[in-house]
């Protein structure tokens, strides 16, 4: 299992890396390489070039504004999970994070690899779901910024043109006393998740819920938002009997099916990762923050 | 014989060349000279090859060239000669080196490309057009039974190769007079050896002599070395073949491969030394695996819950050839009637042809699978009678006092099989109490209290170890006082170097630091078999203890001419014999050596012959038997239906143990295996009869946060049929397991549960049977 | 024409220069060029973990980075933890422990454990299983694996 040929490239400037991306086809960008390695490997796929982004300068920051992270896309998942601004400031990222692959993956692995392969089950694009994360793409014909609604296009495909590259992805904060809860199922510890969940709470002093954000992952090729429940549950309790109907009212989704897993599975798992995200959720709201 | 590292948990000799990443597997031995090797492989499960254009392929960089079955024709063609030959077998079903005019399944290797590196091997096999018929595929054993199901072969008019019947007593008699008996359908899917090392082999001819030596990662590298002599048409010594260390083997490394064949085939055709690893994508589709089969069997009992006989069919999935005869189904059926006392058996074993990779054994070689019937059965018996599991074995089981047992069956050369010693209720009853089976209702209440279902197993076993004929070994004092130890039998891992060096340090009195241990290397000693079927501990084993005790009365002998004393007044201790008592009276081992070696002009002592060494060859002649009970506990998440094993007990009897760690290990990792076949490992194809699980994301394998830890408690009943007393321990662990967390799942499920007669069983299959019982 | 690149990896302390084409991975890279063996290949695709190495101080799996993505890095393989002679304190305990049969995995297994006790060196069993949950092991069931990481840390923490 030994990659098929290809040119190598490792730019080291914007000018550069827009060059190539402007004159070479049949390219494949080469981040974190958990993913491409093992199609490269495998000769699932075969470019005539690579394109290694590590060398990029820049594309590994994590900064924070008033109302908002900027995560660079080449930041490394390990490096995501030790740094102080995701724990304070996206801590559902740190618990999703334990779920990643696994810690030897994680010192490779990058947040825009993750979010430009898109595989159903990853937890890093799909948090980005949840967060409606702004996803910001350069090429040789400028800059743009995608909406997380338009970044997921179908199974495995992203937004991004065939000569673009994710430079970061900019994560709107929530409020002060959100309250986040994360669950997923997996068979073995850093496996693909069969299905997973996430959820952003803001409850109003009545303790009925201001906000809510929730999210599937695993279920359908791409990740989805149960926005109608999101809304239905503004003014009200989120308690036993409520989490009880959102679970089943998220068993309808539409699930994928292969081989090994069937679509009435997933769909099962869906109501339960949900209601126990929202328990967990939940739970937190009962401690201080 | 003092007994200083018999039954020591001696660190072993292996261990630190092997951390220190000194280790010498195929991979890291390279050859001045050396070409890579890649196979073309078959896409399609059944086709007939109709052109294949390698043209543009011999143009690319570095090939140097390219190969097919006609390209040989000067050295040698036709199909590979039969391992293991069985009258059924009419008309041998083995593959050619590579494939002529028809492929059996996806993987099976067409054209070998040598070139300088294996980038550019793969890159030119790539390249190559190949031409091939699609042919119809049948991947399921009962559809490839069926009226007008496609044919396997299309040169063979059946996909039955044949039926192997086996059994005892009046079935039908005993059946009839029965209180009770009942039906079950079983559905048993094992996986493949997965060794982390996958395959590998180099091939180098020697134009200076006209010999080949070839590299393997085998467990059979005698077996290598006579039909691959035979193929070639040249004499054996000739032909030498090395196991260098082997990353695991667990059954498939043990066949004779077609990939051995052609890589000597284009080495010999090229005259230089050829080398091809096999990467895990080729493990999955070119390595054997064990696979289905579907068990329809009755049982009959009495009221008071004792099984009285078996009697039913199986269908076996042997896949596209039979390179290994008919071992693996005649192993099923010679593992009945397990630890039970039948008055009567009758079992048919349908072995069919399937468009998949052939079967061969793996780790319990299908011992596990009639294990798991004959669990299922006892479990199937105490729910119908509404007796407590383990009764129903107190109550079935052959008792102590009746060993030696016949049991009614034979071995494979026709003998009877009769066990040599056992108790198995003392197994079980020590399985059931390590685990506090007493305790476990309130277990199971706590478990409930936390939303989770709790299950407790219960399996037994007996296993046939030290399968004949022999192994061999020399033991040899060199002058410097080192003591060699040469041995056919090959190693993947489970530390036979130590312990065969601690038989022989007891036997001879020397430290174990002065001995090494030479092994696998047709080159260095005669004859081999294979390390397969727990059989080396046995043989190699008694062959190193016989051996070193006629080192140590040649030594006796040698020492009382050179010393002047009788024989009785001598000791040796730490590769000194010395007079007792009289210090000062002494002479090392190696200075026997030395003696014995000659010099010129000068006589022996005591007109002995040259050498302080001998060869022995343990013939194991009978069958030794291992046994065990093994009791686990299983914890399921109603929700998602997730199984956990979340304590393993096991309770067994290998006879004596040389080494505790070793004997220890193998058990450990033989319960993470099986747990693995009950759980996860499955192989899917698709309708087209491709494999889809070729990867370690899809194909599940036992990973550490999901096991158990597992507590071993040893029984030594010394075996009787071999100088040692020992036997067999390197698939116990394997063989009961599957058994015992399935027999866990069910009691989880609690009183509505279905009878589980399949396995692996997935979480969502279990969400299914507890939706069917709420 | 191949691509190929010259490159200068830090490999066990020592600063080493090698010509590689540009698709080879740093597993065959360092067995290949170097003659580091002690890095095995277990699936060229990322799961099993055979091939676990060092890379500036993080554990990485060697068959999933270019070997010129390691230019100018430090590298660790298990030829650096210990010699036949001189094992290091976490080799012998997988010796005591038997937490090693066919060897194939155990680099792996060993320099996924260096890596993690060296920023975490209290584990529990369970965080053990965890650390090498990335690492497939089809001989030892795991078991000794864990008693020999437990005994190796508290040997390294002074506590043994």
């Amino acid at each position: 299992m030994k990659p098929a040929p290809f040119t190598y490239h490792d730019p080291q400037s914007r000018a550069d890396l827009h060059d190539l991306l402007a004159r070479l086809e049949n390219t494949k960008l080469l981040a974190g390489g958990q993913s491409l390695m093992p199609m490269l490997n495998m000769r699932i796929v075969a470019p005539d070039h690579v394109i290694d982004l590590n060398k990029m300068p820049g594309m590994g920051r994590i900064s924070v504004g008033e109302d908002h992270i900027e995560i660079g896309a080449m930041t490394r998942q390990a490096d995501l999970q030790h740094a102080h601004e995701i724990a304070q400031h996206l801590p559902v990222m740190i618990e999703a994070l334990d779920h990643v692959g696994h810690f030897q993956t994680r010192s490779r692995g990058t947040i825009g690899g993750s979010c430009c392969h898109l595989d159903p089950a990853a937890e890093l694009p799909a948090l980005c779901a949840l967060y409606d994360a702004e996803f910001h793409v350069s090429g040789p014909g400028g800059a743009r910024k995608v909406a997380a609604q338009d970044w997921f296009q179908g199974y495995l495909q992203s937004a991004l043109a065939e000569n673009e590259i994710l430079e970061s992805i900019r994560v709107p904060l929530w409020p002060a006393g959100t309250r986040y809860g994360f669950n997923e199922y997996a068979r073995r510890r850093g496996d693909f998740a069969l299905a997973g969940a996430a959820a952003l709470v803001v409850w109003r002093s009545d303790m009925t819920v201001e906000r809510l954000a929730l999210m599937l992952f695993g279920v359908a090729p791409q990740p989805v938002r149960l926005r109608e429940i999101e809304n239905a549950m503004i003014g009200r309790r989120l308690n036993h009997e409520s989490i009880r109907a959102i679970a089943d009212a998220a068993k309808c989704i539409e699930a994928m099916s292969d081989p090994y897993v069937s679509a009435d599975y997933r769909r099962r798992l869906s109501g339960i990762v949900i209601e126990r995200a929202l328990a967990a959720a939940e739970k937190r709201a009962e401690m201080p923050a | 014989m003092s007994a200083r590292y018999f039954g020591a948990a001696v660190q072993r000799l292996e261990d630190p060349r092997l951390l220190a990443g000194k280790g010498r597997y195929v991979d890291d031995i390279s050859l001045p000279g050396v070409l890579h090797a890649s196979f073309l492989r078959a896409q399609v499960a059944h086709g007939g090859i109709l052109s294949v254009d390698a043209a543009e392929a011999r143009t690319m960089p570095g090939v140097a060239a390219i190969y097919t079955m006609p390209d040989f024709s000067a050295i040698a063609q036709g199909p590979m000669p039969p391992m293991a030959p069985h009258p059924l077998i009419k008309t041998p079903i083995t593959y050619h080196p590579l494939a002529v005019d028809e492929v059996h399944h996806v993987g099976e290797a067409i054209v070998i490309v040598l070139a300088d590196t294996r980038q550019q091997a793969e890159d030119a096999a790539n390249a190559i057009q190949l031409e091939i018929e699609d042919m119809p595929a049948v991947a399921d054993p009962i559809a490839a039974l069926a009226d007008g199901a496609p044919k396997v072969h299309s040169g063979r008019d059946t996909n039955l190769i044949g039926r192997l019947r086996g059994g005892f007593g009046h079935a039908e008699a005993v059946f009839a007079k029965a209180d009770h008996v009942l039906s079950e359908t079983f559905s048993i899917h094992r996986g493949g050896c997965h060794s982390m090392e996958c395959r590998g082999v180099i091939a180098a001819p020697d134009a200076l002599s006209d010999g080949l030596t070839v590299y393997t990662s085998s467990q059979s590298p005698y077996m290598v070395r006579r039909h691959l002599a035979q193929y070639l048409k040249r004499d054996e010594a000739t032909l030498r073949v090395i196991a260098p260390d082997v990353g695991g083997g667990f059954g498939p490394k043990g066949n004779v491969y077609p990939e051995e064949f052609a890589v000597a085939l284009a080495a010999l055709a090229i005259g230089r030394p050829v080398k091809w690893i096999e990467d895990r994508s080729e493990h999955f589709v070119a390595t054997t695996q064990q696979r289905d089969q579907i068990w329809k069997l009755d049982v009959a009992f009495t009221r008071q819950g004792r099984m009285l006989a078996v009697r039913g069919r199986c269908i076996h999935d042997n896949g596209a050839y039979a390179p290994y005869g008919l071992i693996l189904p005649a192993t099923a059926l010679a593992s009945f009637p397990g630890p039970y006392a039948l008055e009567a058996l009758d079992i048919a074993i349908d072995v069919v042809l399937t468009n998949l990779v052939p079967t061969t054994p793996v780790r319990g070689a299908a011992r596990p699978n009639t294990a798991f019937v004959l669990e299922r059965l006892a479990d199937r018996i105490a729910r119908h009678l509404n007796l407590p599991r383990e009764e129903v074995r107190r109550r079935s089981f052959i008792a102590g006092d009746q060993m030696p047992y016949t049991t009614g069956m034979k071995a494979r050369d026709g003998s009877p099989i009769s066990y040599d010693s056992g108790d198995y209720t003392k197994a079980l009853n020590l399985a059931l109490e390590k685990i506090d089976a007493a305790g476990f209702p309130t277990r199971r209440a706590h478990a409930a209290d936390r939303g989770k279902l709790l299950g407790l197993g219960i399996a037994s076993y007996v296993e046939d170890t030290g399968l004949a004929p022999f192994e061999g070994a020399t033991v040899r004092v060199t002058p410097a006082g080192k003591v060699v130890i040469s041995t056919g039998a090959a190693s993947q891992g489970q530390g036979h170097r130590t312990v065969l060096a601690q038989v022989a340090a007891d036997a001879l009195g020397v430290d174990i630091a002065a001995i090494a241990v030479d092994a696998g290397d047709t080159g260095k000693f005669p004859l081999g078999i294979s390390t397969i079927a727990s059989r080396i501990a046995v043989t190699a084993g008694s062959s190193v203890e016989l051996a070193a005790q006629k080192v140590r009365n040649k030594a006796l002998k040698a020492a009382s001419f050179m010393l002047e004393a009788a024989e009785g007044d001598l000791e040796i201790e730490n590769g000194v014999v010395r007079v007792v008592g009289v210090p000062g009276m002494q002479v090392s081992l190696g200075d026997i050596a030395r003696a014995l070696s000659g010099s010129a002009g000068v006589l022996l002592p005591g007109h002995l012959e040259p050498d302080l060494a001998a060869t022995a060859y343990f013939e194991s002649s009978a069958l030794t038997f291992a046994y065990g009970s093994n009791t686990c506990e299983v914890e399921i998440d109603p929700a998602t239906g997730d199984a956990r094993v979340t304590r393993y007990v096991v309770a067994h009897d290998c006879g004596r143990l040389i080494n505790p760690l070793v004997v220890d290990g193998q058990m450990l990792g033989g319960v993470v295996h099986g747990i693995g076949n009950a759980l996860y490992e499955r192989m899917v194809y698709d309708q087209a009869r491709q494999p889809l699980s070729t990867n370690y994301g899809e194909y599940l394998l036992p990973l550490a946060p999901e096991m158990p830890d597992i507590e071993i408690h040893h029984i030594e009943t010394p075996s009787p049929r071999n100088p040692i007393g020992v036997k067999g321990a390197g698939e116990g662990g394997t063989i009961p397991a599957a058994a015992c967390v399935i027999s866990a799942i069910e009691d989880a499920l609690g009183p509505g549960a279905p009878f589980i007669g399949e396995h692996p069983v997935s979480p969502e299959r279990i969400t299914q049977w507890l939706e069917a019982i709420s | 024409m191949s691509d190929t690149r010259r490159i200068t990896v830090n490999v066990n302390g020592k600063p080493r220069t090698a010509n590689v084409e540009t698709r080879v991975h740093l597993a065959d890279f360092l067995r290949q060029s170097f003659s580091l063996i002690g890095t095995h290949l277990g699936c060229e695709h990322g799961v099993c973990g055979a091939c676990t190495i060092i890379v500036s101080g993080s554990a990485v799996r060697s068959c999933l980075m270019l070997a010129v993505q390691a230019d100018g890095a430090d590298i660790e393989t298990v030829e650096s933890l210990g010699t036949t002679d001189a094992l290091s304190p976490l080799q012998r305990a997988f010796s005591r422990h038997h937490a090693l049969q066919c060897g194939f995995c155990t680099s792996g297994m060993l320099m996924s454990l260096e890596a993690f006790l060296r920023a975490h060196p209290n584990p529990s069993a369970a965080e053990i299983r965890e650390v090498i949950s990335g690492n497939i092991c089809r001989c030892t069931g795991y078991q000794g694996i864990v008693e020999a990481a437990l005994a190796a840390a508290a040997e390294r923490r002074g506590d043994a």
